[in-house]
């Protein structure tokens, strides 16, 4: 067996292409933001009443996904599965990537954005989003740590795994952090839920790691490097007992908030009359994004081709975004109770469904964070040496 | 740079904050030249109205207040230099009137909402800057100096009390209501009117209508106005079970 | 830190300038009312410190009786447009714009204040005797304590 070797990815016609594209949407977000900041948040779709909007749902969705690509160096080095080794040092780049693009769509969404500084140096230490700021720069700090120890030479496997361990306890607090901003929020009833946490926890596992199936899919295939049908089959099977999870999971949210005599207007809202969110919900989460991927990996003949595993990530992402939309957005969209047994009206939209349209400059805003997580990932793929030339079956080792 | 010495009368620990402000003035007026006190420099000594003695509320009278009036709203927009909305989904709202039908009777009643000034606010806790803040007086207000516009507030309040500034304000603004873009802002209860002694807008709007429907006070002083109507008749909080005490308490409803 | 070396040497500039009489640095418009007893030097070094301080008080603290506000700088310091009437923030000419644009330094303040004193515009500053240095460095410290800075 051939030991690893980890090399610079090196630049060709396909790494150029992809990223003149990421470049476009890059240029895409720079201008959103420009906008943004010149005219104010009048040129978004959000309103007073729907005050978080597709910003928010890209850096939610990439935050959670962050954590979860770093599964990948978790399983190898906590949890000892060797197979998973040789892919440890893109899975702590990609993590770091993710995070980066999320953090930066949601600091360039508020409404200060010119105060970040106040941000980073003013702390209410009630506020679980001052919690989130130590979580994130943490988690740089120590999956920055752990990628290091482990392309340092003669590096001892002690080291690796204990930053590997810290790695995967912070992580798991950084997704913890991430849910209790929803859980926390008492008057929505949407959120008022203890499950929010642990449900982001698992959203975190499936996101995570089908990006990460994406990631490393096209860059062995455009560097020509070799990729293991197997390999790909068993990180394919493995999203799918996280897909399964969260699918688990958020059964339980609604089975426990529907039973809560006062939440069951926004059950009733979500699942079944809710327009749009209702539509998201049971087609873009549960089929798209659950039960169509969860049968293709584990479809019984089919689910060993390539194919399978990779259409399957591609649904879980798109499944994914439908989740986070429906919770951040349907959340938001379902009118707060304040006066309970009347019927209210005003000209604030009280008792009213909250409509939310999308503008473009959100999107872009949204594209250009996932845009920058993949350039700083392909970037640190070139400067570095993070993913191994040959990632066959036989290279890995034993399934 | 010289310093003053320090010298306290009680430890520091045993001091308010106001006690130390004063003791910090009397002091410079004591180590300084004869005939020049800190004062000129200032606010050394401060005058702080914000008084911890007390606690600022509303009691609003559901059946008192009228369909179709809209006294205070307007005055709150005049007073505090906010329009009335144009684009009602996007324009601030520091208070609003709410029609409300009983589902089971079909009866109409009318009210006005805007910032409750909790007592435990969930907007001060979830803030991540401390832009968000409560006095010591109970008023609960946004430091626009250090709200970087996240809107956690917004999704924290069970009341939708507070607008986010979503346009450019260029020199509208009244000198004792500064609103600019991209911050978070709420009824400051009128704040500069009572830190002068002065009552409210929407309570001097609502009186001059000859409605009466808004009583403003101090909650901790059982012989005001509004304690006293608070101990005669029955009276509520919006959203009781959510435990935040509010400052604005609704009878009649 | 940061912030008082850059008025320092934004200051220094400024005097330098006067002494040698070029025309380097930026012409500075003449404000009603009576002159800082601090001196002008002070005050171009001091007034972000002043501001912070001031503007803390009122707001959480609710003194409302404050010499140092930015109302009355605005007020004092108003500059007249071609028409006679004051010029907001948007101006060039506009008092704070003729310093911070030369030192590049932004002013955040009318993002949300506003620019053009109120309709009564009134001396803000009563006469009193210019404080000896003990003073100066007595409030610098004491604000800088209450600041944080
Ligand atoms: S009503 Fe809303 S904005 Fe006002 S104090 Fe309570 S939570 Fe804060
Ligand atoms: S919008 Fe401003 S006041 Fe509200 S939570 Fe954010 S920083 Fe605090």
């Amino acid at each position: 067996m051939e030991r690893t070797i980890y090399r610079e990815i090196q630049a060709n016609r396909a790494i150029l292409q992809t990223a003149a594209l990421l470049g476009v949407f890059l240029l895409g977000a720079a201008g959103a933001v420009l906008y943004m900041e010149e005219y104010g948040h009048i040129v978004t779709g959000m309103t007073n009443q729907i005050v978080w909007g597709l910003p928010h749902v890209f850096a939610i969705f990439l935050i959670v996904a962050a954590s979860g690509a770093l599964n990948v160096a978790s399983i190898a080095s906590v949890f000892g599965k060797t197979p998973y080794k040789p892919l440890s040092r893109l899975s702590a780049l990609l993590a770091m990537a993710l995070l980066a693009g999320g953090l930066a769509v949601l600091v360039l969404d508020l409404g200060r954005p010119d105060r970040l500084i106040i941000a980073m140096t003013t702390y209410n230490f009630k506020s679980i989003f001052a919690w989130n700021i130590y979580l994130y720069n943490g988690f740089f700090l120590i999956v920055g740590i752990y990628l290091y120890t482990q392309m340092a030479r003669s590096m001892p496997a002690k080291v690796v795994k204990t930053a590997g361990f810290v790695a995967f306890i912070w992580r798991l607090a950084l997704t913890t952090g991430t849910g209790s901003i929803f859980g926390w929020l008492v008057a929505r009833a949407a959120y008022e839920s203890a499950i929010m946490a642990p449900l982001f926890i698992v959203m975190s596992f499936a996101f995570g790691l089908a990006v990460f199936i994406l990631v490393v899919t096209f860059t062995t295939r455009v560097t020509g490097r070799p990729f293991g049908p197997k390999l790909l089959n068993r990180l394919g099977r493995l999203l799918g007992i996280f897909v399964g999870l969260v699918l688990y999971f958020t059964a339980i949210q609604h089975l426990t908030s529907g039973y809560w005599a006062r939440n069951g207007g926004i059950e009733r809202f979500i699942l079944f009359n809710g327009g749009i969110y209702t539509t998201l919900f049971w087609v873009g989460q549960v089929l798209i994004g659950g039960l169509i991927p969860l049968a293709l990996v584990f479809h019984p003949t089919g689910g060993r081709k390539p194919a399978s595993t990779i259409v399957a990530s591609i649904l879980v992402i798109l499944g994914g975004f439908a989740q986070v939309y429906v919770i951040v957005i349907g959340g938001q969209a379902y009118p707060l109770n304040i006066f309970p047994g009347f019927t209210a009206s005003s000209s604030f939209f009280d008792g009213v469904v909250n409509t939310y349209n999308p503008s473009w400059p959100e999107f872009l805003l949204g594209m250009g964070g996932v845009a920058l997580a993949l350039t700083i990932t392909g970037l640190g793929m070139k400067v570095l040496r993070i993913l191994p030339t040959n990632l066959s079956d036989a290279n890995v080792g034993q399934m | 740079m010289k310093l003053p010495a320090l010298k306290f009368s009680k430890k520091p620990s045993e001091m308010d904050r106001r006690d130390f402000l004063r003791a910090g003035a009397a002091l410079a007026t004591i180590t300084l030249a004869p005939g020049v006190t800190l004062m000129a420099f200032g606010g050394s000594e401060a005058k702080a109205n914000a008084d911890p003695a007390k606690r600022w509320g509303l009691l609003i009278d559901v059946n008192k207040c009228v369909k179709d009036c809209t006294a205070c709203v307007s005055a709150c927009s005049q007073e505090n230099g906010w329009r009335l909305p144009v684009n009602k989904e996007t324009d601030a709202q520091w208070i609003r009137k709410v029609t409300l039908t009983d589902n089971d009777t079909g009866r109409e009643e009318y009210l006005v909402t805007m910032c409750q000034h909790c007592e435990e606010p969930p907007c001060v806790d979830v803030c991540p800057t401390g832009a968000s803040f409560k006095r010591v007086d109970g008023i609960v207000l946004v430091d626009k100096h250090i709200c970087i516009g996240c809107r956690y507030c917004m999704m924290a309040c069970p009341y939708k009390a507070r607008s986010f500034v979503h346009e450019n304000i260029v020199d509208e603004q009244k000198t004792w209501a500064p609103r600019g873009k991209g911050t978070v802002e709420s009824c400051t209860m009128c704040v500069h009117r009572v830190d002068t002694g002065r009552i409210p807008a929407c309570v001097e709007a609502c009186n001059a209508t000859g409605h009466g429907a808004i009583i403003f006070g101090d909650l901790k002083d059982p012989e005001s106005e509004i304690s006293k109507a608070l101990a005669k008749y029955p009276s509520t909080a919006l959203r009781d079970d959510l435990g935040l005490n509010p400052g604005v308490r609704y009878s009649n409803l | 830190m940061k912030r008082l070396l850059v008025f320092f040497i934004l200051a220094t500039a400024l005097a330098g300038h006067t002494a040698i009489a070029g025309n380097l640095g930026p012409e500075i418009p003449k404000a009603t009312g009576k002159p800082h007893p601090e001196g002008n030097l002070w005050m171009r070094i001091n007034h972000p410190k002043m501001l912070l301080h001031d503007r803390n008080l009122t707001m959480r603290q609710g003194d409302r009786d404050i010499e140092f506000s930015l109302k009355g700088c605005v007020s004092c310091h108003a500059v007249k447009g071609a028409d006679g009437q004051p010029v907001g923030y948007d101006d060039p000419k506009y008092f704070c714009r003729v310093c911070h644009d030369y030192a590049a330094v932004k002013v955040d303040c009318f993002m949300c204040h506003n620019s053009k004193p109120e309709e009564k515009t009134q001396a803000f500053l009563s006469p009193r005797k210019a404080p000896d240095s003990n003073e100066l460095a007595a409030y610098l410290n004491k604000t800088g304590k209450e600041t944080g800075q």
